[in-house]
Protein backbone atom coordinates (compact mmCIF):
# COMPACT_ATOMS: atom_id res chain seq x y z
CA UNK A 1 0.00 0.00 0.00
CA UNK A 2 2.74 2.11 1.22
CA UNK A 3 3.99 2.51 -2.57
CA UNK A 4 0.74 2.85 -4.25
CA UNK A 5 0.04 6.00 -2.14
CA UNK A 6 3.70 8.01 -3.07
CA UNK A 7 2.60 7.22 -6.52
CA UNK A 8 -1.33 8.51 -6.24
CA UNK A 9 0.58 11.61 -4.47
CA UNK A 10 3.23 11.77 -7.86
CA UNK A 11 0.49 11.44 -10.19
CA UNK A 12 -2.27 14.04 -8.44
CA UNK A 13 0.42 16.75 -8.15
CA UNK A 14 1.54 16.75 -11.79
CA UNK A 15 -1.71 16.22 -12.65
CA UNK A 16 -2.75 19.35 -11.05
CA UNK A 17 0.51 20.95 -11.65
CA UNK A 18 -0.11 20.92 -15.51
CA UNK A 19 -3.39 21.53 -15.44
CA UNK A 20 -2.74 24.93 -14.21
CA UNK A 21 0.33 25.51 -16.63
CA UNK A 22 -1.73 24.59 -19.54
CA UNK A 23 -3.67 27.58 -18.62
CA UNK A 24 -0.96 29.64 -17.44
CA UNK A 25 1.34 29.08 -20.47
CA UNK A 26 2.74 31.59 -22.59
CA UNK A 27 3.20 29.55 -25.80
CA UNK A 28 -0.16 27.52 -26.83
CA UNK A 29 2.65 24.57 -28.25
CA UNK A 30 3.58 24.35 -24.69
CA UNK A 31 0.12 24.67 -23.32
CA UNK A 32 -1.15 21.40 -25.63
CA UNK A 33 2.48 19.66 -24.58
CA UNK A 34 1.30 20.11 -20.59
CA UNK A 35 -2.31 18.90 -21.29
CA UNK A 36 -0.72 15.82 -22.86
CA UNK A 37 1.00 15.52 -19.40
CA UNK A 38 -2.46 16.26 -18.08
CA UNK A 39 -4.23 13.38 -19.60
CA UNK A 40 -1.15 11.36 -18.75
CA UNK A 41 -0.93 11.31 -15.29
CA UNK A 42 -4.96 10.96 -15.72
CA UNK A 43 -4.09 7.65 -16.58
CA UNK A 44 -1.99 7.05 -13.58
CA UNK A 45 -4.96 7.89 -11.31
CA UNK A 46 -7.67 5.35 -13.18
CA UNK A 47 -4.47 2.93 -13.14
CA UNK A 48 -4.18 3.12 -9.16
CA UNK A 49 -8.10 3.15 -9.03
CA UNK A 50 -8.26 -0.21 -10.53
CA UNK A 51 -9.41 0.74 -13.66
CA UNK A 52 -6.63 -0.46 -16.00
CA UNK A 53 -8.59 -0.33 -18.52
CA UNK A 54 -9.77 2.84 -19.00
CA UNK A 55 -6.55 3.90 -17.90
CA UNK A 56 -5.08 2.50 -20.88
CA UNK A 57 -8.52 3.34 -23.63
CA UNK A 58 -7.54 6.90 -21.94
CA UNK A 59 -3.98 7.11 -23.27
CA UNK A 60 -4.40 5.25 -26.85
CA UNK A 61 -7.91 7.55 -27.56
CA UNK A 62 -6.83 11.36 -26.35
CA UNK A 63 -3.17 11.29 -25.74
CA UNK A 64 -2.69 9.24 -28.59
CA UNK A 65 -4.46 10.58 -31.10
CA UNK A 66 -6.89 13.50 -30.35
CA UNK A 67 -3.76 14.95 -28.32
CA UNK A 68 -1.69 14.35 -31.79
CA UNK A 69 -4.55 16.38 -34.10
CA UNK A 70 -5.14 19.34 -31.30
CA UNK A 71 -0.69 19.52 -31.62
CA UNK A 72 -1.09 19.80 -35.36
CA UNK A 73 -3.45 22.83 -35.31
CA UNK A 74 -2.01 24.57 -32.99
CA UNK A 75 1.52 24.28 -34.38
CA UNK A 76 -0.01 24.48 -38.45
CA UNK A 77 -2.10 27.40 -37.12
CA UNK A 78 0.03 30.82 -36.51
CA UNK A 79 -2.68 31.74 -33.18
CA UNK A 80 -1.51 35.45 -32.32
CA UNK A 81 -1.89 35.01 -28.66
CA UNK A 82 -1.21 38.73 -27.30
CA UNK A 83 -4.64 39.31 -28.87
CA UNK A 84 -6.27 36.41 -27.55
CA UNK A 85 -5.17 37.94 -24.43
CA UNK A 86 -5.98 41.40 -24.69
CA UNK A 87 -9.43 40.46 -24.28
CA UNK A 88 -9.30 38.49 -21.17
CA UNK A 89 -11.24 40.65 -18.56
CA UNK A 90 -13.84 41.29 -21.00
CA UNK A 91 -14.46 36.98 -21.18
CA UNK A 92 -13.71 36.42 -17.29
CA UNK A 93 -16.78 37.03 -16.24
CA UNK A 94 -19.04 34.51 -18.51
CA UNK A 95 -15.75 32.17 -17.59
CA UNK A 96 -16.48 32.30 -13.93
CA UNK A 97 -20.21 31.38 -14.27
CA UNK A 98 -18.91 28.47 -16.52
CA UNK A 99 -16.88 27.40 -13.92
CA UNK A 100 -18.95 27.79 -11.03
CA UNK A 101 -21.86 25.98 -13.17
CA UNK A 102 -18.85 23.06 -13.64
CA UNK A 103 -17.97 22.84 -10.31
CA UNK A 104 -22.10 23.06 -8.32
CA UNK A 105 -22.88 20.26 -10.93
CA UNK A 106 -19.70 18.15 -9.47
CA UNK A 107 -20.66 18.70 -5.89
CA UNK A 108 -24.06 17.88 -6.77
CA UNK A 109 -22.91 14.40 -8.35
CA UNK A 110 -20.69 13.62 -5.78
CA UNK A 111 -23.12 14.30 -2.93
CA UNK A 112 -25.66 12.17 -4.87
CA UNK A 113 -26.73 10.34 -2.17
CA UNK A 114 -27.44 13.42 -0.09
CA UNK A 115 -29.55 15.36 -2.72
CA UNK A 116 -31.54 12.17 -3.45
CA UNK A 117 -31.16 9.61 -1.73
CA UNK A 118 -33.69 7.15 -3.00
CA UNK A 119 -31.38 7.17 -6.60
CA UNK A 120 -28.56 5.66 -5.06
CA UNK A 121 -29.46 1.79 -5.19
CA UNK A 122 -30.13 2.28 -9.06
CA UNK A 123 -26.31 2.82 -9.64
CA UNK A 124 -25.26 0.47 -12.68
CA UNK A 125 -24.44 -3.33 -12.36
CA UNK A 126 -22.95 -4.16 -9.46
CA UNK A 127 -18.86 -3.95 -9.58
CA UNK A 128 -17.23 -7.31 -9.36
CA UNK A 129 -13.74 -7.97 -7.08
CA UNK A 130 -11.23 -7.76 -9.23
CA UNK A 131 -9.67 -11.12 -8.85
CA UNK A 132 -13.10 -12.76 -10.24
CA UNK A 133 -13.72 -10.65 -13.39
CA UNK A 134 -11.05 -8.08 -15.16
CA UNK A 135 -12.49 -4.65 -15.60
CA UNK A 136 -11.97 -5.44 -19.34
CA UNK A 137 -14.89 -7.98 -19.25
CA UNK A 138 -16.71 -6.51 -17.22
CA UNK A 139 -17.43 -3.19 -19.43
CA UNK A 140 -17.39 -5.72 -22.48
CA UNK A 141 -20.53 -7.12 -20.75
CA UNK A 142 -22.32 -3.95 -19.99
CA UNK A 143 -21.34 -2.37 -23.60
CA UNK A 144 -22.27 -5.24 -25.79
CA UNK A 145 -24.36 -7.25 -23.78
CA UNK A 146 -26.87 -4.98 -21.76
CA UNK A 147 -26.83 -1.56 -23.49
CA UNK A 148 -26.20 -3.18 -26.99
CA UNK A 149 -28.98 -1.16 -28.72
CA UNK A 150 -27.60 2.36 -27.01
CA UNK A 151 -24.35 1.59 -28.16
CA UNK A 152 -25.28 0.73 -31.98
CA UNK A 153 -27.48 3.76 -31.79
CA UNK A 154 -24.11 6.11 -30.74
CA UNK A 155 -22.13 3.93 -33.47
CA UNK A 156 -24.78 5.28 -35.97
CA UNK A 157 -24.28 9.10 -34.56
CA UNK A 158 -21.01 8.85 -35.11
CA UNK A 159 -21.19 7.47 -38.65
CA UNK A 160 -23.30 9.92 -39.32
CA UNK A 161 -21.04 12.95 -38.46
CA UNK A 162 -18.08 11.12 -40.17
CA UNK A 163 -20.31 11.10 -43.43
CA UNK A 164 -21.21 14.38 -43.07
CA UNK A 165 -17.60 16.02 -42.58
CA UNK A 166 -16.47 13.59 -45.17
CA UNK A 167 -19.36 15.20 -47.46
CA UNK A 168 -18.53 19.04 -46.42
CA UNK A 169 -15.19 18.93 -47.21
CA UNK A 170 -14.57 16.89 -49.84
CA UNK A 171 -13.98 18.55 -53.41
CA UNK A 172 -13.54 16.54 -56.78
CA UNK A 173 -10.67 18.51 -57.90
CA UNK A 174 -10.35 18.01 -62.00
CA UNK A 175 -7.14 20.45 -62.22
CA UNK A 176 -5.00 18.14 -60.98
CA UNK A 177 -3.03 14.85 -62.02
CA UNK A 178 -3.84 11.78 -60.29
CA UNK A 179 -2.46 8.34 -60.21
CA UNK A 180 -4.67 5.57 -61.43
CA UNK A 181 -2.19 2.44 -60.70
CA UNK A 182 -4.36 0.54 -62.93
CA UNK A 183 -4.56 2.38 -65.57
CA UNK A 184 -0.65 2.44 -65.18
CA UNK A 185 -0.33 -1.45 -64.57
CA UNK A 186 -2.55 -2.07 -67.82
CA UNK A 187 0.01 0.05 -70.04
CA UNK A 188 1.68 -1.87 -72.74
CA UNK A 189 4.69 -0.71 -75.11
CA UNK A 190 1.78 -0.90 -78.03
CA UNK A 191 -0.28 2.39 -76.17
CA UNK A 192 2.64 3.69 -74.27
CA UNK A 193 4.78 4.12 -76.96
CA UNK A 194 5.01 5.29 -80.49
CA UNK A 195 7.64 5.32 -82.72
CA UNK A 196 8.05 8.15 -85.37
CA UNK A 197 10.20 8.46 -87.81
CA UNK A 198 12.01 12.23 -87.77
CA UNK A 199 13.47 13.48 -90.76
CA UNK A 200 17.05 15.10 -89.81
CA UNK A 201 16.96 18.82 -89.22
CA UNK A 202 13.32 19.18 -88.96
CA UNK A 203 11.95 17.29 -85.72
CA UNK A 204 8.76 16.47 -84.93
CA UNK B 1 10.85 2.44 11.01
CA UNK B 2 9.88 -1.32 10.34
CA UNK B 3 6.75 -0.53 8.21
CA UNK B 4 8.45 1.95 6.34
CA UNK B 5 11.34 -0.83 5.35
CA UNK B 6 8.76 -3.31 4.36
CA UNK B 7 6.45 -0.92 2.58
CA UNK B 8 8.70 1.26 0.47
CA UNK B 9 12.31 0.06 0.25
CA UNK B 10 12.49 -3.41 -0.39
CA UNK B 11 9.23 -3.22 -2.97
CA UNK B 12 11.07 -0.34 -4.57
CA UNK B 13 14.30 -1.80 -4.38
CA UNK B 14 13.17 -5.02 -5.92
CA UNK B 15 11.25 -2.86 -8.72
CA UNK B 16 14.36 -0.54 -10.02
CA UNK B 17 16.64 -3.92 -9.38
CA UNK B 18 14.74 -5.44 -12.11
CA UNK B 19 14.13 -2.57 -14.46
CA UNK B 20 17.65 -2.24 -14.53
CA UNK B 21 18.71 -5.94 -14.73
CA UNK B 22 16.52 -5.98 -18.07
CA UNK B 23 17.19 -2.18 -19.19
CA UNK B 24 20.76 -3.23 -19.21
CA UNK B 25 20.22 -6.71 -21.03
CA UNK B 26 17.86 -4.52 -23.51
CA UNK B 27 20.71 -2.40 -24.05
CA UNK B 28 23.35 -4.59 -24.97
CA UNK B 29 21.26 -6.61 -27.03
CA UNK B 30 20.49 -3.32 -28.73
CA UNK B 31 24.00 -2.83 -29.62
CA UNK B 32 24.50 -5.85 -31.69
CA UNK B 33 21.15 -5.31 -32.95
CA UNK B 34 22.63 -2.33 -34.66
CA UNK B 35 25.54 -4.35 -35.32
CA UNK B 36 23.71 -7.15 -37.26
CA UNK B 37 21.74 -4.14 -39.16
CA UNK B 38 24.48 -2.90 -40.93
CA UNK B 39 26.22 -6.34 -41.11
CA UNK B 40 23.23 -8.00 -43.25
CA UNK B 41 22.42 -4.84 -45.09
CA UNK B 42 26.54 -4.72 -45.94
CA UNK B 43 26.23 -8.30 -46.89
CA UNK B 44 23.08 -7.83 -49.35
CA UNK B 45 24.94 -5.24 -51.30
CA UNK B 46 28.40 -7.17 -50.95
CA UNK B 47 29.96 -4.80 -48.57
CA UNK B 48 32.48 -5.89 -45.59
CA UNK B 49 29.95 -3.89 -43.19
CA UNK B 50 31.54 -2.87 -39.63
CA UNK B 51 35.00 -4.74 -39.03
CA UNK B 52 37.53 -2.65 -37.54
CA UNK B 53 36.67 -1.88 -33.76
CA UNK B 54 37.34 -5.45 -32.01
CA UNK B 55 37.14 -9.08 -33.69
CA UNK B 56 34.76 -8.67 -36.87
CA UNK B 57 33.82 -5.43 -35.76
CA UNK B 58 32.14 -6.81 -32.79
CA UNK B 59 32.33 -3.36 -30.21
CA UNK B 60 31.23 -1.53 -33.49
CA UNK B 61 27.94 -0.21 -31.82
CA UNK B 62 30.28 0.77 -28.35
CA UNK B 63 32.68 2.91 -30.13
CA UNK B 64 29.93 4.63 -31.94
CA UNK B 65 28.46 5.32 -28.21
CA UNK B 66 31.64 6.53 -27.16
CA UNK B 67 31.53 8.82 -30.28
CA UNK B 68 28.20 10.50 -29.43
CA UNK B 69 28.82 10.75 -25.78
CA UNK B 70 31.99 13.24 -26.13
CA UNK B 71 30.75 14.98 -28.94
CA UNK B 72 29.37 18.32 -28.32
CA UNK B 73 25.95 18.74 -28.77
CA UNK B 74 24.96 21.95 -30.83
CA UNK B 75 21.47 23.69 -30.10
CA UNK B 76 20.39 25.50 -32.93
CA UNK B 77 19.34 29.15 -31.96
CA UNK B 78 16.66 29.76 -32.98
CA UNK B 79 15.24 26.40 -30.86
CA UNK B 80 13.04 26.15 -28.24
CA UNK B 81 15.30 24.66 -25.88
CA UNK B 82 13.38 22.94 -23.49
CA UNK B 83 11.24 20.94 -25.67
CA UNK B 84 14.57 20.63 -28.09
CA UNK B 85 16.29 18.34 -25.47
CA UNK B 86 12.64 17.06 -24.31
CA UNK B 87 11.90 15.40 -27.83
CA UNK B 88 14.91 12.59 -27.53
CA UNK B 89 14.52 11.92 -24.10
CA UNK B 90 10.67 11.19 -24.41
CA UNK B 91 10.86 8.94 -27.38
CA UNK B 92 13.71 7.24 -25.75
CA UNK B 93 12.03 6.88 -22.34
CA UNK B 94 8.48 6.25 -23.99
CA UNK B 95 10.43 3.12 -26.38
CA UNK B 96 11.93 1.53 -22.98
CA UNK B 97 8.84 1.79 -20.98
CA UNK B 98 7.10 -0.68 -22.87
CA UNK B 99 9.35 -3.42 -22.17
CA UNK B 100 7.91 -3.43 -18.91
CA UNK B 101 5.52 -5.97 -19.58
CA UNK B 102 6.61 -7.87 -21.82
CA UNK B 103 7.10 -12.02 -20.86
CA UNK B 104 10.48 -12.86 -21.99
CA UNK B 105 10.37 -16.41 -20.98
CA UNK B 106 6.84 -17.64 -18.80
CA UNK B 107 7.15 -15.89 -15.66
CA UNK B 108 10.23 -13.86 -16.78
CA UNK B 109 8.35 -10.44 -16.76
CA UNK B 110 8.36 -6.99 -14.59
CA UNK B 111 5.28 -6.08 -14.45
CA UNK B 112 2.44 -9.13 -15.76
CA UNK B 113 -1.15 -6.69 -16.29
CA UNK B 114 -4.16 -7.56 -17.22
CA UNK B 115 -4.01 -5.23 -20.22
CA UNK B 116 -0.64 -6.21 -20.98
CA UNK B 117 -0.86 -5.48 -25.10
CA UNK B 118 -3.34 -2.33 -24.38
CA UNK B 119 -0.54 -1.07 -22.27
CA UNK B 120 2.17 -1.65 -25.09
CA UNK B 121 -0.25 -0.26 -28.08
CA UNK B 122 -0.65 3.01 -25.53
CA UNK B 123 2.85 4.01 -24.98
CA UNK B 124 4.49 3.24 -28.29
CA UNK B 125 1.33 5.51 -29.45
CA UNK B 126 2.61 8.23 -27.62
CA UNK B 127 6.17 7.73 -29.38
CA UNK B 128 4.94 10.01 -32.13
CA UNK B 129 5.43 13.06 -29.66
CA UNK B 130 9.28 12.59 -29.69
CA UNK B 131 9.19 13.07 -33.44
CA UNK B 132 6.61 15.69 -33.56
CA UNK B 133 8.36 18.48 -30.35
CA UNK B 134 11.77 17.17 -31.90
CA UNK B 135 10.66 18.45 -36.07
CA UNK B 136 8.60 21.54 -33.96
CA UNK B 137 11.35 22.60 -31.62
CA UNK B 138 13.56 22.97 -34.58
CA UNK B 139 12.33 25.67 -35.50
CA UNK B 140 13.51 24.89 -39.21
CA UNK B 141 12.03 23.61 -42.84
CA UNK B 142 13.05 20.24 -42.95
CA UNK B 143 12.56 18.76 -39.72
CA UNK B 144 8.88 20.07 -39.53
CA UNK B 145 7.98 18.72 -42.62
CA UNK B 146 9.76 15.26 -41.44
CA UNK B 147 7.76 15.17 -38.19
CA UNK B 148 4.18 16.20 -39.87
CA UNK B 149 4.85 13.40 -42.22
CA UNK B 150 5.80 10.78 -39.61
CA UNK B 151 3.08 11.84 -37.34
CA UNK B 152 0.49 11.51 -40.39
CA UNK B 153 2.31 8.07 -40.76
CA UNK B 154 2.29 6.59 -37.29
CA UNK B 155 -1.25 7.59 -36.81
CA UNK B 156 -2.81 5.71 -40.00
CA UNK B 157 -0.58 2.58 -39.68
CA UNK B 158 -1.74 2.10 -36.01
CA UNK B 159 -5.15 1.56 -36.54
CA UNK B 160 -4.55 -1.24 -38.70
CA UNK B 161 -2.11 -2.65 -35.76
CA UNK B 162 -4.87 -2.44 -33.77
CA UNK B 163 -7.46 -4.39 -35.64
CA UNK B 164 -4.79 -7.04 -35.95
CA UNK B 165 -4.23 -7.04 -32.06
CA UNK B 166 -7.99 -7.55 -31.99
CA UNK B 167 -8.26 -10.04 -34.38
CA UNK B 168 -5.72 -12.10 -32.22
CA UNK B 169 -7.42 -11.48 -28.94
CA UNK B 170 -10.80 -12.96 -30.19
CA UNK B 171 -9.20 -16.31 -30.44
CA UNK B 172 -7.30 -16.08 -27.36
CA UNK B 173 -10.04 -14.17 -24.59
CA UNK B 174 -7.78 -12.28 -22.65
CA UNK B 175 -5.47 -9.43 -22.82
CA UNK B 176 -2.37 -10.75 -20.83
CA UNK B 177 0.62 -11.15 -23.23
CA UNK B 178 1.78 -14.36 -20.83
CA UNK B 179 -2.41 -16.03 -21.83
CA UNK B 180 -1.80 -14.74 -25.51
CA UNK B 181 1.50 -16.90 -25.83
CA UNK B 182 -0.08 -19.94 -23.83
CA UNK B 183 -2.90 -19.79 -26.13
CA UNK B 184 -0.63 -20.35 -28.96
CA UNK B 185 0.38 -24.10 -27.49
CA UNK B 186 -3.18 -25.49 -28.83
CA UNK B 187 -4.49 -24.51 -32.14
CA UNK B 188 -5.04 -25.50 -35.73
CA UNK B 189 -2.17 -28.26 -35.60
CA UNK B 190 -4.16 -29.83 -32.23
CA UNK B 191 -6.97 -29.49 -33.61
CA UNK B 192 -6.20 -31.63 -37.11
CA UNK B 193 -4.76 -34.66 -34.10
CA UNK B 194 -1.72 -33.62 -34.90
CA UNK B 195 1.50 -33.33 -31.65
CA UNK B 196 1.75 -29.59 -30.30
CA UNK B 197 3.74 -28.13 -32.97
CA UNK B 198 4.86 -24.96 -34.55
CA UNK B 199 1.64 -25.15 -36.75
CA UNK B 200 -0.74 -24.43 -33.31
CA UNK B 201 0.98 -20.92 -33.60
CA UNK B 202 -1.27 -18.05 -34.98
CA UNK B 203 1.30 -16.92 -37.84
CA UNK B 204 -0.76 -20.05 -39.81
CA UNK B 205 -4.51 -19.89 -38.63
CA UNK B 206 -4.00 -15.49 -38.90
CA UNK B 207 -1.42 -15.55 -42.13
CA UNK B 208 -2.98 -12.54 -43.71
CA UNK B 209 -2.86 -10.97 -40.59
CA UNK B 210 0.63 -12.04 -39.37
CA UNK B 211 1.75 -10.09 -43.11
CA UNK B 212 -0.43 -7.08 -42.37
CA UNK B 213 1.00 -6.71 -38.80
CA UNK B 214 4.62 -7.08 -40.31
CA UNK B 215 4.22 -4.52 -42.85
CA UNK B 216 2.39 -2.10 -40.11
CA UNK B 217 5.41 -2.75 -37.62
CA UNK B 218 7.71 -1.38 -40.15
CA UNK B 219 5.71 1.66 -40.74
CA UNK B 220 4.93 2.48 -37.35
CA UNK B 221 8.96 2.49 -36.29
CA UNK B 222 9.59 4.23 -39.30
CA UNK B 223 11.89 1.31 -40.81
CA UNK B 224 12.61 1.52 -44.79
CA UNK B 225 10.95 1.13 -47.01
CA UNK B 226 8.35 3.59 -45.36
CA UNK B 227 11.35 5.75 -43.62
CA UNK B 228 9.90 9.04 -44.77
CA UNK B 229 10.16 10.81 -41.66
CA UNK B 230 13.68 10.72 -42.34
CA UNK B 231 13.75 10.87 -46.27
CA UNK B 232 17.33 12.14 -46.63
CA UNK B 233 16.95 12.31 -50.73
CA UNK B 234 14.20 15.06 -50.12
CA UNK B 235 14.17 15.85 -46.36
CA UNK B 236 18.03 15.67 -45.30
CA UNK B 237 17.36 13.40 -42.15
CA UNK B 238 13.62 14.82 -41.70
CA UNK B 239 13.09 15.83 -37.97
CA UNK B 240 16.46 14.83 -36.58
CA UNK B 241 18.14 17.27 -38.64
CA UNK B 242 18.86 19.75 -35.96
CA UNK B 243 20.52 16.85 -33.54
CA UNK B 244 23.47 15.78 -32.84
CA UNK B 245 26.10 14.03 -30.68
CA UNK B 246 24.26 12.31 -27.48
CA UNK B 247 20.06 13.73 -28.28
CA UNK B 248 20.92 11.75 -31.74
CA UNK B 249 22.18 9.30 -30.46
CA UNK B 250 19.03 8.84 -27.86
CA UNK B 251 16.58 9.07 -30.92
CA UNK B 252 18.48 6.38 -32.96
CA UNK B 253 18.15 4.43 -29.44
CA UNK B 254 14.21 4.76 -29.33
CA UNK B 255 14.28 3.85 -32.68
CA UNK B 256 15.82 0.45 -32.21
CA UNK B 257 14.05 0.07 -28.46
CA UNK B 258 11.06 0.42 -30.51
CA UNK B 259 11.95 -2.08 -33.42
CA UNK B 260 13.33 -4.26 -30.82
CA UNK B 261 9.45 -4.47 -29.17
CA UNK B 262 8.04 -4.53 -32.61
CA UNK B 263 10.27 -7.84 -33.15
CA UNK B 264 9.10 -9.29 -29.78
CA UNK B 265 5.42 -8.66 -30.02
CA UNK B 266 5.30 -10.12 -33.19
CA UNK B 267 6.99 -13.17 -31.42
CA UNK B 268 4.32 -12.83 -28.85
CA UNK B 269 1.16 -12.60 -31.31
CA UNK B 270 1.85 -15.21 -34.22
CA UNK B 271 5.22 -16.62 -33.25
CA UNK B 272 4.23 -18.46 -29.47
CA UNK B 273 6.70 -16.07 -27.56
CA UNK B 274 8.88 -19.02 -26.05
CA UNK B 275 7.19 -22.09 -26.75
CA UNK B 276 9.76 -24.42 -28.46
CA UNK B 277 9.06 -25.67 -32.15
CA UNK B 278 7.83 -29.06 -30.76
CA UNK B 279 6.92 -29.96 -27.36
CA UNK B 280 9.25 -32.46 -27.72
CA UNK B 281 11.61 -33.46 -24.24
CA UNK B 282 15.14 -32.47 -25.83
CA UNK B 283 13.75 -28.95 -27.02
CA UNK B 284 11.67 -28.50 -23.59
CA UNK B 285 15.29 -28.64 -21.72
CA UNK B 286 16.06 -25.51 -23.47
CA UNK B 287 15.16 -22.88 -21.70
CA UNK B 288 11.86 -20.15 -23.06
CA UNK B 289 14.39 -17.13 -23.35
CA UNK B 290 16.41 -18.91 -25.88
CA UNK B 291 13.55 -19.41 -28.37
CA UNK B 292 12.32 -16.15 -27.51
CA UNK B 293 15.56 -14.95 -28.67
CA UNK B 294 16.02 -16.66 -31.37
CA UNK B 295 12.51 -16.18 -33.07
CA UNK B 296 12.62 -12.07 -32.27
CA UNK B 297 15.98 -12.22 -34.03
CA UNK B 298 14.33 -13.91 -37.02
CA UNK B 299 11.98 -11.33 -37.25
CA UNK B 300 14.43 -8.75 -36.88
CA UNK B 301 16.63 -10.26 -40.02
CA UNK B 302 13.15 -9.77 -41.97
CA UNK B 303 13.30 -6.52 -41.08
CA UNK B 304 17.44 -6.12 -41.95
CA UNK B 305 16.33 -7.42 -45.40
CA UNK B 306 13.12 -5.22 -45.74
CA UNK B 307 15.40 -2.27 -45.40
CA UNK B 308 18.24 -3.96 -47.78
CA UNK B 309 16.07 -5.08 -50.66
CA UNK B 310 12.86 -2.46 -51.26
CA UNK B 311 13.10 0.91 -52.21
CA UNK B 312 11.03 3.71 -50.32
CA UNK B 313 7.62 4.41 -50.70
CA UNK B 314 6.39 7.61 -51.94
CA UNK B 315 4.16 9.35 -49.31
CA UNK B 316 0.73 9.06 -51.26
CA UNK B 317 1.52 5.40 -51.34
CA UNK B 318 2.13 5.23 -48.03
CA UNK B 319 -1.19 6.56 -46.91
CA UNK B 320 -2.70 4.94 -49.40
CA UNK B 321 -1.42 1.58 -48.45
CA UNK B 322 -2.47 2.69 -44.89
CA UNK B 323 -6.10 3.53 -45.19
CA UNK B 324 -7.37 2.20 -48.88
CA UNK B 325 -5.95 -1.65 -48.10
CA UNK B 326 -4.62 -2.25 -45.17
CA UNK B 327 -7.52 -0.38 -42.86
CA UNK B 328 -10.34 -2.91 -45.04
CA UNK B 329 -8.36 -6.12 -45.40
CA UNK B 330 -7.82 -6.06 -41.49
CA UNK B 331 -11.64 -4.95 -40.63
CA UNK B 332 -12.37 -7.62 -43.03
CA UNK B 333 -10.32 -10.25 -41.36
CA UNK B 334 -11.70 -9.15 -37.81
CA UNK B 335 -15.16 -10.00 -39.24
CA UNK B 336 -14.23 -13.18 -40.50
CA UNK B 337 -12.18 -14.59 -37.46
CA UNK B 338 -15.48 -13.36 -35.11
CA UNK B 339 -17.82 -15.65 -37.21
CA UNK B 340 -15.42 -18.57 -37.70
CA UNK B 341 -14.60 -18.37 -34.06
CA UNK B 342 -18.51 -17.76 -33.41
CA UNK B 343 -19.80 -20.66 -35.52
CA UNK B 344 -17.05 -23.36 -35.16
CA UNK B 345 -17.69 -22.69 -31.26
CA UNK B 346 -13.95 -22.05 -30.78
CA UNK B 347 -14.48 -18.92 -29.26
CA UNK B 348 -12.94 -18.51 -25.32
Amino acid sequence: MGLQALFFYIFAFVAVASAFMVISARNPVHSVLFLILTFFNAAGLFLLTGAEFLAMILLVVYVGAVAVLFLFVVMMLDVDFAELRAGVLDYAPVGALVGLVLVAELILVLAGNWVTPEAAGSGASPIPPLAERTNTAALGDILYTDYIYFFQIAGLVLLVAMIGAIVLTLKHRTDIKRQDISKQVARTPETGVKVVKVKPGQGI
Amino acid sequence: MEGFLTDYVWPGLIMVGQSLLLLVALLIFIAYILYADRKVWAAVQMRRGPNVVGPWGLFQSFADLLKFVFKEPVIPAGADKAVFLLAPLVSVTLALATWAVVPLSAGWVIADINVGILYIFAISSLEVYGIIMGGWASNSKYPFLGALRSAAQMVSYEVSIGFVIVAVLLGVGSLNLTDIVMAQSDGIGTRLGLPNTFLDWHWLSLFPLFIIFFISALAETNRPPFDLPEAESELVAGFMVEYGSTPYMMFMLGEYAAICLMCALTTILFLGGWLPPADIAVLNWIPGIFWFVLKASMVFFMFAMVKAFVPRYRYDQLMRLGWKVFLPLSLGMLVIVAFFLKLTGWAP
